[in-house]
């Protein structure tokens, strides 16, 4: 065992890069679920953008391109949910199991003839001088641009939900729907609008697995990650600040647990790779410990269904 | 324009109808997903429905209903309960790992000793194992009000990897070359859960598949616990003025789905598949979900929609071999039959209306 091998500075780097597809994927359930929309298909749009992405940059040999029908695949899917719970009232979390596992069947059938392909290289950031700087360089300046799409992102996010009168209406969608159906905004149509939005961000987080972290594609390559974004909502009490903290403790998790696989750590291999899940696990446990002060903060109206009787 | 209207009460027929309809509309959404790949789809759909039931080969494939479908049903029988309440466990894929575990584990402890107890004792820590690994959700939802549903869902993965570890460390097979995976328990007597007739696939587990039926449609007609479920289910307000104690019924709820899913297990790895290895899991656990719905959460129901989706899998198979058709394809199917279901449900709750937009008031 050498923990001397394992680098702080490329610990951090990397942890960057493994946050990125969770944080995209909470960014945009955070959204969906400031609507009062509770999708647990995240899981099912993130892989299904994962391959879309996956596809699409491979057939281009342009990894843009491949983003760009990543975050169209994820929001057809979501299309899915959308009409099914909004139009057909069906129950929001029967309807996101339905979604995690059509994705993750469907994802597995179109990326068959895709395994063992590797894609086409993304842009990384690279500035003379800056991006070689000794520290900061490798942390802050020469990452995948991702990376800073996905900063670029929560920054967005949290301006629209804090200082725009679209965002103000969204909050109030997830607070009361009844209100605000009453003030005569279309429930419905904000919340569909969210949903896409959700499925959008979970295919872009998808096709940052596929096409940067890993970068190849395997069936069910997701292993959970949707799952660990809809946790890390909860633990950030549905403030996107605290999504970007959530997302950089569990990628300095799963970076960490590899770095010391790799360093001959004399904890069995498959112990470490548990280690992710049971510290969501205790996460959402310390989270629902003051279950009252993250609670207040829950949207009202989360897992609701909508429907105008006149 | 078409318009919603609500039914004051869910209409029956539709309630019955909505599971036929949405298993024609996945066939028609399935063919044309087969065609889409470029296969007949209608000889798909044959290949998937029929071939198993009726073909020259059934003789072999009607058996495999029940080998198939009796972890399906048991899984699902247990989840109906929590689901009915609003109790998601969806973890029995871990649950039936970890049941899975501890049944193999226990005879491999023993062997090769030769008992008639051991048996017996592997059904009980099958079950028991399910039941603890679902207790950690239960506990930390009475206990600190963490979401059951991320914390059941995140212990699949854990288990996953304690299968992983035990079949490459603790239970590997000292005289398997090497090899990943346990000794196989069909070569252990006392151990092995052989059919008890020769030829019709039926083993011990399909017996308690039937007997956990016949439990659940008794706890929930007549027994004040399945009064409880029903009750917080269809109106939680007035479950909390009778009287029900929701921590008590997540307790139970939980208990009871882990038990029967790691009781699945154990039947699995003891009999159909024999030993403990990497991919011991086929997603039992998860499809057990879509068995559950669509059986609309009635054990009678559970046990027809069980056996539908058994033949999906056993079609499947055969469509892979005669067809070339992915495996993944019948998964698909699978999570499609679930939307078209969900989306006919509408209509057991609400009318469909026709109105002119002029006309609302």
């Amino acid at each position: 065992m050498d923990l001397s091998s394992i680098s702080p500075t490329l610990l951090v780097a990397s942890l960057m890069v493994a946050a990125t597809p969770i944080l995209l994927a909470a960014i945009g359930e955070l959204v969906v679920e400031k609507s009062g929309v509770l999708n647990l298909g995240v899981e099912g749009m993130m892989i299904i953008g994962a391959i879309a992405g996956f596809a699409a940059a491979v057939g281009t040999g342009s990894p843009i391109i491949g983003f760009l029908c990543a975050a169209l695949g994820g929001a057809a899917l979501s299309l899915v949910f959308a009409v099914l719970t909004q139009f057909f009232l069906s129950n929001q979390v029967a309807t996101g199991l339905a979604l995690t596992l059509f994705g993750l069947g469907l994802s597995a059938l179109m990326g068959q003839s895709y395994i063992g392909i590797k894609p086409p290289a993304n842009v990384t950031l690279d500035l003379p001088v800056i991006s070689d700087l000794p520290i900061l360089g490798p942390i802050l300046f020469s990452h995948d641009i991702t990376v800073y799409a996905a900063l670029a992102l929560v920054a967005g996010v949290w301006w629209f939900l804090k200082y725009t009168r679209g965002g103000l209406i969204l909050r109030a969608v997830g607070e009361s729907h009844d209100a605000a159906h009453a003030l005569g905004y279309k429930v419905v149509k904000v919340r569909i609008l969210a949903i896409m939005f959700g499925g959008a961000c979970a295919g872009l987080g998808g096709a940052a697995l596929s096409l940067v972290r890993v970068p190849q594609w395997t069936e069910g390559m997701t292993a959970g990650a949707g799952w660990i974004a809809l946790a890390i909502v909860v633990f950030a009490s549905w403030k996107p600040a605290r999504v970007l903290l959530g997302a950089y403790i569990f990628g300095g998790v799963a970076v960490l647990q590899l770095n010391l696989q790799a360093a001959g750590v004399s904890i069995p291999v498959e112990y470490l790779s548990m280690s992710p899940y049971l510290i969501t696990i205790i996460v959402l446990v310390v989270m629902s410990a003051h279950r009252n002060k993250a609670a207040l903060n829950a949207p009202a109206a989360l897992g609701r269904a909508f429907h105008a009787s006149r | 324009m078409l318009r919603l209207e609500k039914r004051p009460n869910p209409s029956k027929i539709w309630a019955y109808l909505a599971p036929v309809l949405a298993v024609f509309a996945t066939m028609i959404g399935g063919g044309l997903m087969f065609a889409a790949l470029g296969k007949d789809p209608f000889e798909a759909i044959r290949t998937i429905f029929y071939d198993p039931l009726f073909s020259e080969f059934a003789w072999y494939y009607r058996p495999q209903l029940l080998v198939k479908g009796a972890p399906l049903i048991m899984i699902a029988i247990g989840l109906s309960m929590g689901f009915r309440a609003g109790i998601w466990n969806i973890g029995a894929e871990g649950q039936y790992i970890i049941g899975a575990i501890c049944g193999a584990g226990a005879a491999l402890a023993v062997y090769p000793a030769q008992s008639a107890f051991l048996f017996p004792a592997m059904i009980c820590l099958g079950a028991l194992g399910g039941f603890a690994w679902a207790m950690i959700p239960a506990i930390l939802k009475t206990k600190f009000g963490t979401n059951e549903i991320l914390v059941s869902l995140m212990l699949v993965y854990v288990a996953e990897q304690l299968l992983a570890s035990m079949s490459l460390g603790l239970l590997k097979n000292p005289e398997g070359f090497g090899f990943p995976g346990s000794r196989n328990l069909q070569q252990y007597p006392s151990a092995h859960n052989a059919e008890l007739w020769a030829g019709t696939g039926i083993h011990m587990g399909i017996m308690f598949t039937f007997i956990a039926v016949i439990f659940a449609y008794v706890v929930l007609a007549r027994h004040q616990m399945g009064f409880h479920i029903r009750l917080t289910g269809e109106s939680p307000k007035a479950a909390k003025f009778a009287g029900v104690n929701p921590k008590r019924l997540v307790v139970y709820c939980l208990g009871f789905s882990g038990a029967l899913a790691g009781l699945a297990g154990m039947f699995e790895v003891s009999g159909p598949s024999g030993q403990i290895s990497i991919d011991f899991n086929v997603g039992y656990g998860f499809t057990a979900i879509i068995v559950a719905f669509l059986g609309r959460l009635n054990p009678i129901g559970i046990l027809l929609a069980g056996l539908l989706m058994a033949l999906t899998y056993i079609g499947g198979e055969i469509a892979q071999s005669s067809l070339g058709l992915p495996s993944a394809a019948i998964q698909a199917f699978q999570g499609m039959l679930l939307f078209f279901l969900l989306a006919l449900d509408v209509l057991t709750n609400f009318k469909l209306k026709f109105a002119s937009v002029g006309s609302r008031p």
